[in-house]
Formats: C-alpha cells, structure tokens, sequence
C-alpha cells in the first residue's frame, strides 16, 4: 500500500473507534472527562515507560488503563468531597498532566517520547514503522494496535450495548433494574483509555480529543437512534481523516492539526445543515409548526 | 536575589502577578461554575497566538496577546452559540471548540516552523510556557494589564459579589446582566492571554481552577477566599518559576502547576474549613456524642422531649 494509503487507513481508524466512544460519550455528559483522560494517558504512559523502559503496545495499553481509572476515581472521590465536578475534573487533570510532562522533561529526555510527539502524535512516521505478521507481509505497528482496539470496542459495545443504552439515557432506571451502574461505568473509562493510547501514536493526545467528541456531536444532529449515530460517526471520523490528510497536503502542514481542523468544518456544515436540528432547517420550517 | 540573574527576578515578579491575577478571576470562574471554560478558552487562543506572529513576522508581544484575546473571544462566542443554537451540551460543545481550535492553532504553528528562521521563534513555548524566554518589555505589558484586573476586581468587588451568587438579584437591583457577563468573559480572556505565555495554552486552566478550590478549604467567606486564592496564585508562580529556572531550560508551566497541586494537596488535609483532617475530627465527635451522650446533653435531650 501506498504512503498516503496507510496514513488515511490509520487515521481512519482512529475515526471509527473514537466515533464508536465517542457516541457513547457525549450522550453520557462526559465530553470534558474524554478531555481529562486524554491528557492523563500521558502520565501513564511515562510511568509505564520509566518501569519498563520501553514502549510496547502491552504497555502502554495497561499504564493508560491505570491512568483514566486513577482518574475517574479522583475526580469522583474529589466530588464527593464537596468540590464542583467540573472543578474536580479541572484539579485533577491538570496536575496528572504536569507531572507528566515533569517526567518527559527531566527523567526522559532523550527517549523516543517527547512532548511534541505525545501532543501532536508522528503520524508522519507511522508508514515506516512496521511489525511482520505470519502471513508474511508487513503493516506498521499502530494500525495493527488500532485494528486490535477497534475490535475490543466493537466487542465490548456490542456485547454491553443494551446496558450502556439504558444506563446512558436512564441511570435510575437502570440501577433499579439491578445493573451494576458502577461498574459499567469503569469499563466504559478503561474502554476510552485504551481509544486512546492506541490513538495517541496517530493522532496525539489533544486531537484525539477531536475525535472523540466532534464526529460524535455532529452525528447527533442527524439522527436520533443511538445504533445510526454510532456509525454515522464513525463515517465522519473517516471523512474527516481524509479530507483532513488531502488539507495537510494541500498546505504542507500538520496532518494531525489539519484532521482535527476538518472535524470542525464538517460540524459546522452538520449544525447547519442538519435536517431536524439545523439551522437551515429552522429557518426554512418555522418553530409554530 | 542570590544567584539569580536581573531577568530571573523580573520573570519572578511577572509570574508573581500572574498568578495573584490567576487566582482572583479563578474564584470568579469557581463561583460561576465555569472551570473548565477556562481550559476551553485558553486552548482556543493558540491560533491566535500564530496568526499574532504571522502578521507581524516577529514575536512581538502585544500582537500574540491581541490575536489571543481574540481567537479566544471567537471561541467563547462559538461555544454559546452552539449551546443555544443546537441541542449540544455545553460540555460537548466546550470540548468541540477546544480540540478543532486546538487543532488550528497547530496547523498554522506547523506553517510557521517551516519558514525560514522561525524555528527560534519560541512560539513553541507557548504550548508549555518558558517563563525565562520573557524580557522586561513583556513583564511591563503583563504588568500593565494584570493591574487593569486587579482594579477592574477590586473597584466592582461589591457588584461582583451579587453577580455570582444572586443574578436575578442583581438584575432587580438594576445591574446589567449583559454588561457584567461581558465584563466576566474580557476579564477571563485577559487573564488568560496575559498567562499563556509563562504557563503555556495547555496548563493555563491550572492556574484558574486550583488556587480556588484550595482556598475554599479555608474559609466560607468569599471575600477571603479572593484573597486566599490570589496569595496561592502568585506564591504556586513564584515557586514554579524557581523551580524551573533552577533547572535548565525546564518549562515553567508544569512547575507552576505542580507546585499549585501541592498547595491543593495540603489545603485538602489541613484545610479549617472543609479539609479532610477537620472533617474527620467533626465526624468523630459526632460519633461519639450520638452513641455516648454526654451528661449535659442528655439532660437537654430528655427536656427537649418532655416539652
């Protein structure tokens, strides 16, 4: 495949399996706490890195598990304190994130982790670095670690999507039917961590922020069935890869920034557009009817 | 100072302000439920900063800080235009606002690094804030505007009260909610613009958020929590800076940010209000007076039974 192929192929797979989170995620009010996690996969992956001293995908995986639990259980415990959630959320991550970058600047230095390159992502060099799979023909590392995350997703989704539908839209509801709520919870935020990690190398780790949350919210202005907005958002993950990657071409600038950028542009388009909730849409059919 | 240059105690002082300024607008943002605002705005005033260089081809500081303060308004306005225009949250809609400018502020920063001699721009720093890249013209700028705030915090203090904890009051008293929010947003992006340059866009939400949840631990009152808040601000940007300067090259942000989180941290144990060890002593107490009365309670208890 070529250069170009294997960049959107990545990227696209970022699309997908943070289109699939992502959903899931806005419609649960945790649009800031995807925010959170992303920054501090970061210290999990320093830490896992400075016990191991190296950066494997297992890793990786495991250390940004620990770090979006550590996490959700701070801003929780912090809440229950008395302290505003959104406060908490704020508290928390910040300061994961600084001794993160701490770490990065004074224990790691000269490493193959930088801070440009865990914000930013390389995805420039992502073509090159490949691994050989048994059949004898070789693909980079990170789409292999995002096809095994996507089909995590997909299994845990589809395996759990009943129980999330109802304890996204209805918590009481679902406590009261004897769903563990809690613990549903938990593995939704160690689901997000590991979208993550595995898109951090793509993506870095405050884009991946743009595609959590922006495919998400511009397919929910275009449907109302959870199972459509999911894979609606997936496709806008995809088209923004691509629009975004041809933009970044086009300039010659950052492909990360230009992808992040075109989630943007296609939301704009969405809250204009959309046929239900657009503003179009309002104009041309006033609110009396 | 021993052992610092004359730099060092002018980024010392800069940072000082900073971070007095930082806490007094944060208990603001606390009281106004709006923390992570702070985070969205302050990422969304990246593209601003380049589009600042870009028009003058140099880092000229009062450039970056009108193309922050800038990009950051268009941001806010962004966000609650698609909160009142859509059927997204706020949460999703300051998390959206946040990435795409985020994302745009990179793109042009990748643009910018690639022209000829901008690779010693600094720009970089202010993703991380380099504090010791500062020269006394920009402390005098960030002086200057840290002290608008301070007055702008200080002359309305009373209105400021009312504002945040009784709006509809405030408006039945004749204050222009539209005016104060205005007034509430300036003073948000101000502070932030005048910030990102020592903490950087990604860290700059610390300095707004955790000196004003440690000051909550310490008293009800919101007028000393202003003033709390404000000496955790500046004492946080004067230990990070140190800290960092100490170090060689080490980004000042972070530090900043840590030392805050340090400040939070014993605020949380030791706090007299709320803190943990107060909070434990008191839920003891109780404890004990429930299941072992003492005997002048329970003669009140027994009084109050037979009324």
């Amino acid at each position: 495949m070529s250069y170009a192929g294997w960049i959107i192929l990545t990227a696209s797979l970022v699309g997908i399996s943070c289109g699939l989170v992502g959903s899931l995620l806005l419609l649960r009010r945790m649009a800031m706490m995807a925010d959170a996690i992303s920054h501090t996969v970061l210290l999990g992956i320093v830490t896992a890195y400075l016990i191991t001293r190296e950066l494997s995908g297992i890793h990786m995986l495991i250390g940004s598990i620990v770090a979006g639990l550590m996490t959700a259980i701070l801003v929780q415990w912090l809440h229950a304190m008395g302290v505003q959630q959104e406060a908490s959320i704020g508290v928390v991550f910040t300061s994961l994130f600084a001794i993160g970058v701490v770490l990065i600047a004074t224990k790691v230095g000269n490493a193959h982790l930088d801070v440009q390159h865990t914000l930013m992502g390389e995805i420039t060099f992502i073509p090159w670095e490949r691994v050989e799979l048994p059949g004898g023909w070789g693909i980079p590392e990170a789409v292999l670690m995002l096809s095994i995350v996507l089909l995590i997703n997909l299994a845990v989704i589809i395996g759990l999507y009943k129980e999330w539908k109802i304890t996204s839209f209805d918590p009481a509801l679902a406590a009261s039917l004897g769903l563990p709520v809690m613990l549903l919870h938990y593995v939704f935020i160690s689901l997000v961590s590991v979208t993550t990690v595995a898109s951090f190398d793509a993506v870095g780790a405050i884009l991946v922020v743009a595609m959590l949350i922006t495919p998400a919210a511009s397919a929910y202005l275009w449907t109302d069935r959870l199972s459509v907005m999911m894979g609606l958002s997936g496709l806008i993950g995809v088209l923004s890869a691509i629009f975004g990657y041809y933009i970044a071409v086009w300039l010659d600038a950052s492909i990360s920034g230009s992808m992040a950028f075109a989630t943007g542009v296609i939301f704009l388009v969405s809250i204009v557009l959309s046929p239900k909730h657009g503003l179009l849409a309002r104009i041309i059919r006033p609110a009396s009817i | 100072m021993i052992g610092l240059s004359a730099n060092a105690v002018w980024v010392l002082f800069s940072t000082l302000i900073l971070g007095t300024a930082a806490g007094i607008m944060g208990t603001f943002a606390y009281w106004k439920r709006q923390s992570l605002m702070s985070d969205a705005l302050s990422h969304a005033a990246l593209p601003g900063v380049v589009i600042g260089f870009l028009l003058t081809g140099e880092k000229h500081l009062p450039y970056m800080i009108g193309g922050a303060a800038l990009s950051a308004l268009i941001g806010a306005i962004f966000i609650h235009w698609i909160r009142s225009s859509s059927r997204i949250k706020e949460d999703a809609a300051m998390g959206i606002i946040l990435s795409v400018f985020f994302g745009l502020g990179i793109l042009l920063l990748s643009l910018v690094n690639r022209m000829a001699g901008a690779g010693q721009s600094g720009l970089d720093s202010f993703i991380f804030g380099q504090a010791a890249a500062m020269v006394a013209k920009d402390v005098w700028v960030m002086l200057g505007l840290a002290l608008l705030l301070l007055g702008i915090a200080v002359f309305a203090f009373k209105e400021w009260k009312l504002y945040l904890f009784d709006p509809a009051f405030a408006q039945g008293l004749g204050l222009s909610n539209r005016w104060m929010n205005g007034i509430y947003l300036f003073s948000l992006v101000l502070v932030i613009v005048i910030g990102i340059q020592a903490v950087g866009v990604i860290l700059m939400a610390a300095l707004l958020i955790i000196p004003a949840v440690s000051a909550r631990y310490w008293t009800h009152s919101f007028g000393w929590m202003v003033i709390l808040s404000a000496m955790f601000g500046g004492g946080s940007g004067v230990v990070g800076t140190l800290l960092s300067v100490y170090g060689k090259g080490w980004p000042t942000g972070p530090f900043i940010v840590i030392s805050a989180a340090c400040l939070f941290l014993v605020s949380l144990t030791l706090g007299a209000r709320k803190g943990l060890i107060v909070m434990a002593i008191q839920q003891h107490r109780q404890r004990r007076l429930l299941l072992k009365p003492r005997p002048r309670d329970q003669q009140a208890m027994e009084r109050g039974r037979s009324a």
